[in-house]
């Protein structure tokens, strides 16, 4: 039972990085319709901003300051790259971000070397807050749930209730009319992907550390963000926060109780014998395949349900 | 007679442009690397169906390749073992091809039912999952060591071993020479056209009576069949497959490689196929970070050459059939800006180099060697050098752009002058 519990919380945590990281993208999605296949490295360069920092300077500067180096990276890319490739449409949009991926990944290993870097947890935080049921409940993780929700909540609250807000969303359904209002719109579009960027290094400098800190952290999960988007629904932040959670959950559960086929066999009271492929299905645990969990639903869901979770309309 | 040849001109080209380059380029390395490019042009032109002819951008067509690849392999070893017949070996590549053909059938059914960035996050779904699934069936794909056949088995026809290189080069050059003529004959067929209407105005295709997503299909499987073609030969190749062959890394490649080429024109993906090949076999040996080289032109490219070298090229149709010798007028302004990029690229790459081996943690020592003169990265001097020289080349470019830029202007007013005459 604890176990469970313990292994549901640690599924959430995942899921709220995930989310972070999602949420961004969603914003920039339903925004100007490009799906930013480099969001994961910048969540990968706001982890390594962040290490960089918190040598010098400690861990509470680094998880203001990285977000904000990389919301203007952000907002830079959108002015200078983006924004002259949207004339030759969505392809070339996504082409770009896929170049980029390649360029940062290669730059971050320039710069900090193929190694991972010793990113660690602050001290101030390195401690067991409390026990519950047995289990040790780190201070770090803690902290992380709580800033997640909160940045939840602001962002709903940043959406729905304010006059930013309003002309976000005027600008992602109806940009001519937000741009005859005196708006700018070109300049929303290069915030809303500079605030984008910040919110997916806010999940770097967070997660950098308990995920590892390395050249090959975008490439990891990068896919799995795009899942997220997909699962729940293209440009709906409150289907992004159930993928998310759903997917940190599972994949979590799938890898800490580790159930093997054969049992499932076992139990069922047959004794499978079989050889080749089929004695490696047979083989399979939970764990083994918690990396394609992800894909999978992403398959059946294209298949049973293409809008996803909460989108409004077919994907 | 004549006509017959006239008309297939280019054809004749390619094969004796096949017959001919091992003769010109007879080491063992430029034969394997050469038979290598074959493949890519293979794999390329089949990436091109979906991106340049049907609009679908795939991040993950290496899938079946790979799987062709691997399915190969294992045929090669089921028949060593004897448990199935002989096959002839020159035949493979179809067996391959249909294996694509299978799975593009049956991905294809998901995968493309939706166009656009939709279509391109499933194929990124279905290549993790491949990657994934290399390392959970092992029986079957060997994880990280991949699997091995051997290909010089069976009866010997005519002689034809496939022991030494040169003849899986010929196998290669002569599937390579039929798969484009095929893929060419393809895009003339109404199918083609319509693979191109669905790309540019979906709606207005299922309005006149087609179903798009029936378009996408076919056109996914067959440039499944064509990539699985090409796996086959590559698994042939190097008597070998690992993931790598499967996985996102190639399936970027291939991107990269045919969207530089060009997409807009049947050439492009060849002519990216081809220098890609050739600058990986021959860059990654001098450079450890030419990813990073490639992605940034590969950046470049889409901000401001979309129609990639091939287009650049053909840009030039209309001169050369107005009047070849307006081209003379461009020849200088080209220069220039050429000499000034080069300089530019230049200082550039030398201050990257430094960089790069400034922090490698396993370069040795503090002296690199650029351009063949020794380089003392602690020193002040040679950044400052290296910096100027990126300066000089990057001011030059400022100049001999627009140069280019009014010339090309001018030459197009002539030519369309001469049209209206």
């Amino acid at each position: 039972m604890n176990a469970l519990i313990f292994s549901i919380f640690n599924g959430a945590l995942y899921g709220l990085l995930l989310f972070m990281l999602s949420s961004g993208l969603t914003l920039i999605f339903s925004m100007m319709g490009v799906l930013n296949l480099a969001h994961s490295s910048l969540f990968m360069l706001g982890a390594y901003f962040a290490y960089s920092i918190s040598t010098v300077v400690g861990f509470w500067p680094a998880l203001l300051f990285s977000p904000l180096i990389v919301g203007v990276i952000g907002a830079l890319i959108e002015r200078y790259g983006l924004r002259q490739v949207h004339k030759s449409g969505h392809v070339a949009e996504l082409l770009f971000t896929f170049g980029l991926f390649y360029v940062f990944e290669d730059v971050v290993q320039m710069v900090w070397g193929k190694v991972p870097v010793p990113y660690e947890i602050p001290e101030s935080l390195d401690f067991i807050l409390f026990t519950w049921l047995g289990l040790g409940y780190s201070a770090y993780r803690i902290f992380m749930v709580l800033i997640s929700l909160g940045i939840m909540v602001a962002l709903y609250w940043l959406i729905a209730r304010t006059r930013v807000g309003l002309i976000i969303q005027g600008a992602l359904s109806h940009p001519n009319m937000v741009g005859a209002l005196g708006h700018n719109v070109p300049r929303v579009f290069m915030m809303t992907f500079g605030f984008g960027s910040a919110l997916a290094a806010v999940a770097g400098v967070l997660g950098g550390n308990i995920l590892g800190t390395e050249p090959a952290m975008a490439a990891l999960l990068g896919p799995i963000i795009f899942v997220v988007i997909v699962l729940g629904g293209l440009g709906s932040l409150g289907g992004a926060v159930i993928a998310s959670l759903a997917i940190g959950i599972l994949t979590n559960m799938a890898i800490s109780y580790d159930l093997s086929f054969k049992t499932f066999f076992v139990v069922l009271g047959v004794n499978p014998e079989a050889v080749g492929v089929g004695k490696d299905l047979i083989a399979m645990t939970s764990g083994s395949i918690a990396p394609i969990l992800p894909y999978l639903m992403l398959v059946l869901m294209l298949i049973f349900r293409p809008r996803g979770l909460f989108g409004t309309r077919d994907v | 007679m004549i006509q017959l040849l006239k008309t297939n001109s280019v054809w004749l080209l390619a094969l004796i442009v096949i017959l001919v380059s091992p003769l010109v380029f007879s080491s063992g390395f430029n034969i394997s690397l050469m038979g290598l490019m074959g493949i890519m042009i293979i794999f390329a032109l089949a990436y091109n169906m979906l991106l340049g002819q049907g609009g679908m951008l795939s991040f993950g067509h290496a899938v079946y390749f790979g799987l062709a690849g691997y399915f190969t392999i294992h045929f090669l070893q089921q028949m060593e073992s004897g448990s199935i017949g002989y096959f002839p070996i020159s035949l493979l590549p179809l067996f391959g091809g249909v294996v694509g053909l299978f799975f593009g059938v049956l991905i294809g059914f998901v995968s493309t039912r939706r166009a656009g960035t939709i279509f391109a996050l499933i194929s990124l779904g279905f290549v993790e999952m491949m990657t994934a699934l290399a390392f959970i069936l092992i029986s079957f794909f060997n994880g990280e060591e991949g699997i091995q056949g051997d290909r010089f088995i069976g009866p010997e026809p005519f002689g034809i071993t496939y022991g030494p290189g040169i003849q899986v080069y010929y196998l290669i050059g002569v599937w390579c020479l039929i798969a484009m003529i095929a893929m060419y004959a393809i895009t003339k067929t109404p199918f083609g056209r319509m693979s191109n209407a669905v790309r540019d105005n979906p709606e207005r295709a299922q309005f006149v009576g087609y179903n798009t997503q029936r378009v996408r299909w076919l056109a996914f499987s067959l440039s499944s069949f064509f990539a699985g073609l090409a796996g086959a030969l590559y698994a042939l190749h190097f008597e070998h497959i690992g993931y790598q062959a499967s996985g996102l890394e190639l399936s970027g490649e291939i991107l990269l490689a045919t969207y530089m080429g060009g997409i807009g024109h049947f050439l492009g993906p060849i002519v990216g196929a081809v220098l890609f090949t050739f600058l990986k076999g021959t860059l990654s040996d001098l450079s450890s970070i030419w990813y990073f080289y490639l992605g940034a032109v590969f950046l470049l490219s889409v901000l401001y050459a979309p129609t990639g070298i091939a287009g650049l090229i053909l840009r030039h149709e209309p001169v050369w059939k107005t009047d070849f010798r307006l081209l003379g007028k461009m020849a200088l302004p080209y220069l220039g800006a050429l000499i000034a990029l080069v300089i530019a690229a230049a200082g550039v790459i030398a201050l990257i180099e430094m960089i790069n081996f400034a922090t490698d943690e396993y370069s040795s020592g503090t002296i690199i060697r650029i351009y063949g003169i020794g380089v003392e990265t602690r020193s002040f001097l040679p950044w400052l050098a290296f910096g100027i020289v990126a300066l000089i080349g990057t001011g030059l470019c400022k100049v001999t752009f627009p140069i280019v830029t009014r010339n090309w202007n001018d030459v197009m007013d002539t030519v369309k002058e001469r049209m209206l005459r």
